[in-house]
Order: C-alpha cells, then sequence, then structure tokens
C-alpha cells in the first residue's frame, strides 16, 4: 500500500477544513445577543428563568387553550390577569420584535413561524 | 434454502391473515378509538397545560388558564338574515366590516378568500328554485357564509382535527394544525372554505394589514367564517351583526327567547341545501 500518506494527507486537509469554524474562533462563540427588555415593566407572565427557557412551551400552551378551549385568559401565579395573545398581550410591552425576539432566535439560528399568521407591531427605527 | 412446501405455506399465511384480523379487533378493544383519524379519537389530546419549568420546578409556578367572564355563551349559536331588511348598501357594509376585521385579501380571480359573499337565489339554494317563481325573492342577492352545521361534513374529513365543532356549535378552524390537504373545501356542500393559494399579505392595499389586533393567514392554509369567536370572547356580537342594523340577528338557538328563535316563531325561513342533513345554522328569513 504506498497510498498511505496521500490518504493521511487527506484526512488531515479534511479535518483541518471540518474544524475550522471552531479554531477560527478560538472558542468564542460571538457576541452573545443583548433582548431589549421593556423599559415601563417589571414583570412578566412568569419569571425570568420560567420565561427564557418555557416561552414556547408556554406559548404552545396557549394557542391551544384559546383555540380549542376559549381560555382567554391567564391567571399567573402572582394573581395578575392576561389576555392570552401574542400578538395583543405579549407585544403591548415587547414592542420590537426585531430587538426582542430576533435577537435570541438568529442567534440560535431557529425560525418559529409566528409571524407568517401574526402581526408583528410596526417596528420602530 | 429449502423451499417452502405447499402445507407450511397454507399454514404460514392463515396464521398471519388470522393475526392481522385479529390485530385491529385488540386495538378497538384495548384501545377504543386509537385507530381512528379524524372521528372520535382521544378527547383532550390538546389539553397541555403550561409546562414547569425544567430547571427551576417551583419557582414561579404556572397559572391558569380561564375563560373571559365577560364572553357571550350559548348552548348552540346560530343566526337568521332578515331579507326584507337588507338593502344593497347594508350588504356591501356587512362583507366590508367581516373582511376588515378578520383581513380578509382582495384577490382577483378564482383564488379570492370569502368569508361572507353574494350570491344568487340559484346558486344558495339550488333545491328551491323553480322555474316560475317569486321575482322579488329570485331577484334577491342572498349573503352566504358558513352555516357552522350540527352534522360538519368538513370536520369529519380533517385528518388533523385542524377544524372542530366546539362545544357551542360553532365550526372553527385551529390554523396551527391546518395543512391545507383542503379535505374539508371537498365535504363542504356551501363553499364557504377558502384556500390560500399565496401569501395572502401581498393582497392588502399598501401591503398593511387592515386590523392590527387580528392576525393574517398564511399560505398554505383553509379559512372561513368562525362567528367571531374572538369577538363573542370579548363580549361583543359578530362583526356582520353589528353593522347590518338589524337585518341579521344572533342568538341562542337553544333559548327560545333568543332573538332568531323568536324571529323563527313568526316568519317563514329557509335553509340551504336542507336535504343533506348537515343541519346548518343560518336561516334565511323571507
Amino acid at each position: 500500500m504506498n497510498d498511505k500518506p496521500v490518504i493521511i494527507f487527506g484526512i488531515l486537509v479534511f479535518l483541518a477544513i471540518f474544524t475550522f469554524p471552531f479554531w477560527h474562533a478560538k472558542g468564542n462563540a460571538g457576541p452573545v445577543p443583548e433582548v431589549q427588555l421593556p423599559k415601563d415593566q417589571k414583570q412578566c407572565v412568569a419569571s425570568k428563568e420560567y420565561m427564557r427557557t418555557t416561552h414556547m412551551q408556554l406559548l404552545d400552551g396557549w394557542r391551544d387553550s384559546v383555540v380549542r378551549e376559549g381560555n382567554r385568559i391567564y391567571v399567573a401565579s402572582d394573581g395578575k390577569r392576561y389576555n392570552m395573545s401574542l400578538q395583543n398581550e405579549c407585544m403591548k410591552c415587547h414592542t420590537d420584535k426585531a430587538k426582542f425576539c430576533d435577537q435570541c432566535h438568529n442567534y440560535l439560528g431557529v425560525s418559529p413561524y409566528c409571524w407568517d399568521c401574526h402581526v408583528a407591531p410596526k417596528e420602530s427605527k | 434454502m429449502m423451499g417452502v412446501n405447499r402445507r407450511d405455506f397454507l399454514r404460514i399465511a392463515g396464521l398471519t391473515a388470522a393475526i392481522g384480523m385479529g390485530g385491529k379487533t385488540a386495538f378497538d378493544l384495548l384501545w377504543p378509538g386509537q385507530l381512528d383519524a379524524a372521528e372520535g379519537g382521544v378527547e383532550g389530546w390538546w389539553k397541555s397545560k403550561t409546562p414547569e419549568n425544567p430547571l427551576f420546578p417551583g419557582d414561579m409556578a404556572p397559572g391558569n388558564e380561564v375563560p373571559n367572564p365577560a364572553e357571550l355563551t350559548a348552548k348552540r349559536w346560530g343566526m337568521a338574515l332578515d331579507m326584507r331588511k337588507f338593502t344593497a348598501a347594508t350588504r356591501a357594509a356587512v362583507v366590508k366590516a367581516c373582511n376588515q376585521v378578520h383581513n380578509v385579501p382582495a384577490i382577483p380571480g378564482n383564488q379570492n378568500i370569502k368569508w361572507i359573499w353574494e350570491t344568487s337565489f340559484e346558486h344558495a339554494f339550488p333545491d328551491l328554485a323553480q322555474e316560475y317563481m317569486d321575482n322579488e325573492v329570485h331577484d334577491l342577492p342572498f349573503l352566504v357564509l358558513c352555516n357552522h352545521c350540527d352534522n360538519p361534513p368538513c370536520v369529519r374529513v380533517c385528518p388533523t382535527k385542524a377544524t372542530f365543532r366546539r362545544a357551542d356549535g360553532i365550526v372553527m378552524m385551529d390554523m396551527h394544525r391546518c395543512i391545507g390537504c383542503r379535505f374539508c373545501m371537498a365535504a363542504c356542500p356551501f363553499g364557504s372554505r377558502s384556500f390560500n393559494f399565496a401569501d395572502p399579505r401581498k393582497f392588502f392595499p399598501d401591503g398593511k394589514e387592515p386590523n392590527p389586533t387580528y392576525p393574517t393567514r398564511t399560505k398554505g392554509v383553509v379559512e372561513k367564517c368562525t362567528f367571531c369567536t374572538e369577538r363573542l370572547a370579548k363580549g361583543e356580537l359578530p362583526a356582520c351583526v353589528e353593522v347590518s342594523g338589524g337585518a341579521m340577528l344572533f342568538g341562542d338557538m337553544a333559548d327560545s327567547g333568543s332573538p332568531v328563535r323568536q324571529a323563527l316563531r313568526t316568519r317563514y325561513a329557509i335553509r340551504r341545501k336542507n336535504e343533506l342533513g348537515t343541519a346548518p345554522q343560518v336561516y334565511y328569513l323571507i
């Protein structure tokens, strides 16, 4: 087998190209997304930690609850009542989709299809 | 390898057939309804309550989901259109109000989206059209919409349960589940359903949706009248009824004192394609 050096060279070239994103960024994951929080509100429908990790399941539960069961009001654990509506309630405080939703979604490369139907508030520029 | 002889072949074939036939019976016995697609099935599968945070259990526990106390409720919603009270201006106002509230686009050609629209007597009531009949009734343009049938064929055929019948009789669309197969459009005998062949947002003037509080639809879903469930939930009557100036009545068919039932007691009324047995709940007072 005289091809050994060629094969090893090929494997090395492949590994170098394949791992390029890792050693090029030197372990740096890029700038962390900066989410713009509403200035006039202190409290969301649940705690910051809860919303950060579980908002997608919460919204998924909301949409089924509203459409299938006709429940339109969310009574938060602190007793405050909210209208269960992405378009009419969430976006009332989080008025800027580009500076709130898109920040993390773009960073993580997820593209939820909420805005194919739901109307986002006009973005201020 | 040795071939299978006739005796073994018959034995295996018989056994397989028996297991195959027994399988469905066993399923029906042990897990009734699990094999059915649209009809019956497991009720309440969507009851996904707001989940606990796996990382912070007990922290800011999820809340409760309850109906709006101001919501208008009924055992069975129904509608009546008083054809004597309709004028051209009323019909136009009704259609315009519905389209504006629900962001219904105006698409030229045969791909238009229709929630409530005008049609001729022959098209609305093909079973009632006579060769010689009352000219006044015959020449009247009728407003037609989803009939919110008691026995809705669209709900039977929906493979994803995207369209379903609420407890109050409203045949509702869950846009999140619609896969755009259009079985419901084939099943509906009234043509009440429209398919979004293209992104409807392209068809709003200046690219702006008229109502920012209501969603639009997306390409590839079927839509129709929902009896304004979003307005009922706030304690308001449907948009068309509100602007009709008394030409459209809306109420509980199970309540003999409701405006619809009162009108039906004293006026002759017809329903669309009654003989099909879908039991439409939109009445036309002649």
